[in-house]
């Protein structure tokens, strides 16, 4: 149990900056995720929490104590690995019993907190196996036991579903958020995949070749999110951007005038914009609609169609580089080489700045979002 | 039916490669065996099959010189110089493998290089050295100069294996609490016997075969190992080669490495696999 401070921390590789400056505030008992695309450093961050690279500037303190020089072991911290990392030649219990024996607990205890784990993670009947006699899944449960029984007031999870396939990643999913709410302890987990930042987290780090773009609750950084590259990042698929020029600007809204010429009046806090300003609009594809040609804020033609069931994802040329993204209903009759027009909602649009900065939306209206601000 | 002649050709063609490289692997061994058995001027007939059968041999070769004394020795100079170098070869090869430091590269190509000189190259250097240690005329002595053959290919063959071995598996356990010697004795070792047992039986067969330092560094019977005490039985007069007390002493050395083969046969060939098999 524990809180996780993170200041001004940087880590270099010999001349190479990888981690500039994170500041970090991580709360006891909450399930915090590191999310960003390959090479971002989110897993150096968390190896540095670990203790498995040092910090090269800046100041690590977990539950107060300053821990920049203390070996891992020391730190608290339990850490969970990609590859599962379990011991090859050693029974399922003896790889969870492994770090008591090196803590020198007596067998008494070694057995009572191998057994509690086991019983929380369904292990019982697999002590006496080697790894390779494991299933994935397993394997994956042996390695957050191993865990666990080190009582750690921080777990560090390094990309641990990864190499699950789809549907036991989907389960585990649930079972790390159990376990999370059973054992209420601090918990850093790091992975490239956005859906499992926004099912399990209560923070998302958003980070970016290695500086921190956003930190927030996953509606935060879905409705509020800094900057074109975390609007980009979170929600899948990923949000549709267009070019547009500024034609009226107040605090209340934001009038563009699209590529198509079409004018639309958005609830955007406009301060710092001007008429005549280049911006980017982003519109959700969850937020489109196929809608008359008149009517819509601009036409294309459909290039793929493609039928998840529940929902069609179409792919439409509009003229610029990109195809643009639209959800619609499982049972669109749309087909390819059709022109259709978009629609969307003025509240569900966003607008960035010529700095790709977010401009403030001012007509959100979402409870489960009001609830997760309320509760930072 | 052309087709069948050709695949039962090509079967015949395969064994009888096989039976060319078994004769010519085993043959003289069988030859030794055969004539270690024979006394008399029946060792100086060419014969391939067993004729007559004699244990008289294995019997005068421990009288002659002290031949027992010579297999202990060659076993506690083996045992030695394979305890050494896994024990060096293991806790460099942590070191070349995964600490960080400058001239790594190059320490690694020195390693290798010490094994391109020839023994004669380094005789009288190591001679002195030897002599200046105190060591001369000891079994210590051979063992420390058998370190030079054995080290190069130990240290480099168990890097290349600890290089392989998952580097997250190592860190889990410094996450564990481990330090480098246990993450080395409890979590590495364990995972790197089929390496060890193939460069460790490579390390004895050097050690057990080797003659020439075997032969300088030692002065008296006593001391000697096995090769050299083999290459310095005498016969009755200067005119007699006593073709069968040598050739009862060979196969009286030979059968301890065959016997090692046999015993990790398994673990060597999985040893020489181990980089493809994931742990």
């Amino acid at each position: 149990m524990a809180d996780v401070v993170l200041k001004q921390v940087r880590k270099r590789f010999g001349p190479i900056e990888t981690i500039h400056g994170v500041d970090l505030n991580i709360r006891d008992g909450e399930f915090c995720v590191f999310v960003g695309p390959s090479g971002c450093g989110k897993s150096t961050l968390l190896r540095l929490i670990a203790g498995l690279e040092d910090i090269s500037d800046g100041e690590l303190r977990i539950d107060g104590d300053i821990v920049n020089d203390t070996v891992p072991k020391d730190r608290g911290v339990a850490m969970v690995f990609q590859s599962y990392a379990l011991y090859p030649h050693m029974s399922v219990f003896e790889n969870m019993a492994f770090g008591l024996d090196l803590a020198k607990h007596s067998k008494d205890e070694q057995n009572a907190r191998v057994m509690a784990a086991a019983k929380t993670l369904q292990l019982e009947e697999l002590l006496d196996r080697k790894p390779k006699e494991l299933s994935g899944g397993q394997r994956q449960r042996v390695a957050i036991g191993r865990a666990i029984v080190r009582k750690p007031r921080v777990f560090l999870f390094d990309e641990p579903l990864s190499n699950l396939d789809a549907a036991l990643r989907v389960q585990m999913r649930i079972e790390l958020a159990k376990l999370h709410e059973k054992l209420n302890t601090t918990m850093i987990y790091v992975t490239h995949d956005q859906v499992e930042a926004m099912t399990m987290a209560d923070k998302i780090v958003v980070l970016r070749a290695g500086t921190v773009e956003q930190v927030g609750t996953p509606l935060e950084l879905y409705h509020y999110p800094a900057n074109m590259f975390v609007a980009g990042f979170i929600g899948s698929p990923k949000m549709n951007f267009i070019p547009a020029k500024i034609t009226q600007v107040s605090q209340q809204s934001v009038t563009v005038q699209l590529e198509s010429r079409k004018e639309v009046s958005l609830p955007v806090d406009g301060s710092g914009l001007a008429t005549a300003d280049r911006v980017t609009v982003g519109i959700r594809p969850e937020h489109c609609s196929i809608a008359d040609q008149d009517t819509a804020l601009f036409t294309g033609t459909v290039e793929v169609v493609e039928h998840l069931g529940e929902a069609g994802l179409v792919y439409i040329r509009t003229g610029s580089d990109e195809l643009f993204v639209a959800r619609v209903a499982g049972d669109t009759a749309i087909k390819t080489g059709e022109t259709v027009g978009i629609q969307a909602a003025e509240q569900d649009c966003y607008v960035f700045d010529t700095a790709d900065k977010t401009k403030r939306r001012l007509a959100v209206d979402n409870a489960p979002l009001k609830a997760q601000m309320a509760l930072n | 039916m052309n087709a069948k002649a050709r695949k039962y050709l090509r079967k015949l063609a395969f064994w009888l490669l096989v039976a060319v490289i078994v004769l010519f692997a085993v043959f003289p061994f069988y030859y030794a065996i055969l004539t270690s058995f024979e006394t008399g001027s029946a060792l100086f007939d060419v014969n391939y099959l067993p004729e007559s059968f004699s244990l008289i041999n294995y019997v005068s070769v421990f009288k002659g010189q002290p031949f027992g004394h010579n297999i202990f020795n060659s076993i506690f100079v083996s045992f030695l110089v394979v305890a050494l170098s896994l024990l060096l070869g293991v806790t460099a090869s942590y070191a070349l493998a995964r600490v960080k430091f400058a001239g790594r590269g190059l320490l690694l190509v020195t390693i290798l290089s010490v094994s391109m000189f020839p023994q004669v190259a380094v005789l009288s250097g190591m001679f002195e050295l030897i002599r200046g240690l105190g060591l001369y005329n000891s079994m210590f002595g051979l063992a420390i100069s058998y370190m030079m053959l054995t080290l190069p290919f130990t240290v480099w063959v168990l890097t290349a294996f600890m290089r392989d071995l998952p580097r997250e598996l190592e860190e889990a356990a410094v996450m564990d609490g481990a330090t480098p010697w246990i993450v080395i004795r409890r979590v590495f070792l364990p995972v790197m016997w089929p390496a060890m047992v193939t460069t460790g039986l490579l390390a004895f067969i050097a050690a057990w075969n080797e003659f020439l330092f075997a032969l300088t560094f030692t002065l008296t019977d006593d001391k000697r190992t096995v090769p050299v005490a083999i290459a310095l039985i005498s016969g009755a007069s200067q005119h007699e080669m006593p073709w069968g007390n040598i050739m009862a002493a060979s196969v009286i050395v030979t059968l301890p490495l065959i016997v090692l083969v046999l015993i990790f046969q398994r673990r060597i060939v999985s040893g020489l696999t181990a980089g493809a098999v994931k742990g």
